[in-house]
């Protein structure tokens, strides 16, 4: 997935940030490749707003380096702020502009700018070009803070819950038009809480727990890493010589659960188990294959979930 | 990718202008209370029986012009003290201003566009003012125009200095609201709205002196009446446009 084999787009490195008394980044160091989507996954308060608003020059680091395209953030803004695009949690335009009015202001700011009609059909704005700010729903100001964002044509684009608050279908909307961003050569610093998100645009994910990384991987990777891996439960038609099934590459373990087999094991598992018993006669019936999630993995590693109160998450 | 630093486009600003410009429209207090007021006192002022004559105790002016100059430095005093501070402490508070700081554009700009914009209005209400009070209302022009004009750009940079100071040191529009109203009525009572400078006791007449709307008005009206402004008030205005400057500028911060 990512395009250019190792070329460092951002490196973050020991990065402190402290509040008063409260260590907002206790210890935070991780590199992004060009062209990679990047996802920061973690609790409210775990840091990550923190990180974003220091790799993109709003926050002044207590300690720790931060380069983004060869830049430092503090010392580098004026080179940096052409070429990187930002779209902020808590970002307001006045209300009595128009979006199509926003849009053009900011268009104007970028010497290579995207066309503003296209970005907002990609969002699903273009019927909202002559409305007053004032009148967006949540979702439709979120997704105008999106376009912001990517309206400058940037090499690198920070976005910090650029989902929340947004309906399944504006979520896939938006996801598509951040692979296509990045289909571009854009790479992504993506915060996130959805789980779902993450599993689906970033190329490796970092996951934050009181200021430093727990965790860093493939979404895959991390899932398996951490929870052991896939998990497939099934009735076998007939009784087997599970010898078989222990021969395959792809399974770890076998368990007996009742008149159930369990097996926990990586790769394309389900497959595995259905061709091998099949050329032996054997039918696996009742097949539940439950792959690990990152939910899984972030539970594991910290202790709690991601969410104190489950959202609806479909889309 | 290297090195390349990218000039933000000149277009910029003038975008940023527009937008502040049709937020001006579009929100018309500066409009309406900053010119549309003192037209309408203009109107008063000019049609209530015997404010047309010549008073002795005025000094020999009317009551008339005697308040024409409070009636311009209504317009300012609007725009610099209710209108622009509030428009950028909302921006800062609602973070507009911080989300242009990750821009190209230096947030500076849209400071500079709202001084543009309300600097607009008071040069209108100039116009306005003195076209409608000369032509339909038998105002005496202003006989010293230099003096006239220099008094009257002095009190636009001593109010937008403390305008913008205002803007520095408040972080909420709400208690920029309470601030902007005692002193837009504590400033207009001691530029003479309601008791005339003329006929004001001593101790008002010493503070009034010393405020940035009654040194205003003494310069406006002396030139008015074909006199060079006197150097007291436009060295009171010219300390106001120093210290509230140095001030704003020192110390407004942009989130």
């Amino acid at each position: 997935m990512i395009k250019n084999t190792n070329t460092i787009a951002i490196t973050v490195s020991h990065l402190k940030k402290t509040y008063g008394n409260v260590k907002a980044v206790e210890d935070v160091s991780f590199e992004v490749s060009e062209g990679e989507i990047f996802g920061m996954l973690g609790p409210n308060g775990a840091g990550k707003t923190t990180t974003v608003e220091c790799i993109t020059g709003l926050r002044h680091p207590d300690g720790g380096t931060i380069s983004v395209l060869g830049h430092d953030p503090q010392s580098d803004r004026d080179a940096l702020h052409p070429i990187v695009g930002v779209q902020l949690q808590s970002s307001t335009f006045p209300d009595k502009l128009k979006v199509g009015e926003i849009l053009d202001m900011y268009q104007s700011f970028y010497p290579n700018p995207a066309n503003p009609e296209e970005l907002a059909q990609a969002l699903g704005l273009s019927e909202k070009l002559g409305s007053y700010y004032k009148t967006l729903s949540g979702g439709q100001k979120q997704r105008l803070s999106v376009a912001l964002a990517l309206i400058g044509r940037p090499k690198v684009a920070v976005l910090d819950e650029m989902t929340t608050g947004l309906d399944p279908q504006a979520r896939l909307d938006t996801w598509e038009l951040i692979e296509r961003t990045r289909g571009q050569g854009t790479t992504i610093i993506l915060v996130t809480h959805y789980m779902e998100e993450a599993e689906r645009l970033c190329d490796r994910v970092a996951l934050i727990d009181y200021g430093r990384i727990v965790a860093l991987d493939t979404p895959d990777g991390l899932a398996e890493k951490v929870t052991g891996g896939k998990q497939v439960r099934f009735v076998p038609s007939q009784p087997f010589d599970d010898q078989l099934l222990k021969a395959l590459p792809e399974v770890k373990t076998i368990e007996y659960q009742g008149k159930h087999v369990k097996v926990v094991g990586s790769g394309q598992l389900v497959n595995a188990i259905i061709q091998t018993l099949a050329q032996n006669g054997v039918e696996a019936l009742d097949i539940q294959s439950e792959g690990a999630t990152l939910e899984d993995a972030f539970v594991k590693l910290t202790g709690r979930h991601i969410h104190e109160d489950k959202e609806a998450e479909s889309a | 990718m290297n090195n390349t630093r990218i000039k933000t486009p000149r277009a910029a600003f003038g975008k940023l202008l527009l937008n502040e410009s049709r937020l001006a429209w579009r929100i018309p207090i500066s409009i309406g209370m900053g010119l549309g007021l003192p037209l309408l006192l203009l109107v008063i002022f000019s049609i209530l029986p015997g404010t047309r004559q010549a008073q002795s105790i005025f000094g020999g002016v009317s009551y008339f012009a005697l308040t024409f100059p409070i009636l311009l430095a209504l317009t300012i005093l609007t725009v610099s003290i209710e209108v622009m501070p509030r428009s950028l402490i909302k921006y800062r508070e609602t973070g507009i201003l911080r989300r242009l700081s990750v821009t190209p554009v230096p947030p500076g700009w849209l400071l500079a566009a709202q001084i543009v914009i309300n600097l607009e209005i008071a040069v209108a209400g100039l116009i306005i003012l003195t076209a409608a009070g000369v032509t339909a209302f038998g105002l005496e022009p202003p006989k010293n125009l230099l003096g006239f004009l220099l008094a009257y750009l002095l009190t636009v940079t001593s109010l937008f200095a403390v305008g913008l100071c205002i803007a520095a040191f408040v972080r909420s529009d709400a208690v920029a609201n309470g601030i902007g109203a005692i002193l837009f009525f504590a400033l207009l009572f001691f530029g003479g709205l309601w008791i005339p400078r003329p006929l004001m006791p001593p101790v008002l007449i010493n503070i009034s002196n010393w405020t940035p709307l009654g040194a205003s008005v003494d310069a406006l009206q002396r030139a008015m009446q074909g006199l060079f402004p006197s150097l007291p008030s436009l060295l009171v205005l010219m300390v106001y446009t120093v210290v509230f400057g140095y001030l704003a500028v020192r110390y407004f911060k942009w989130e």
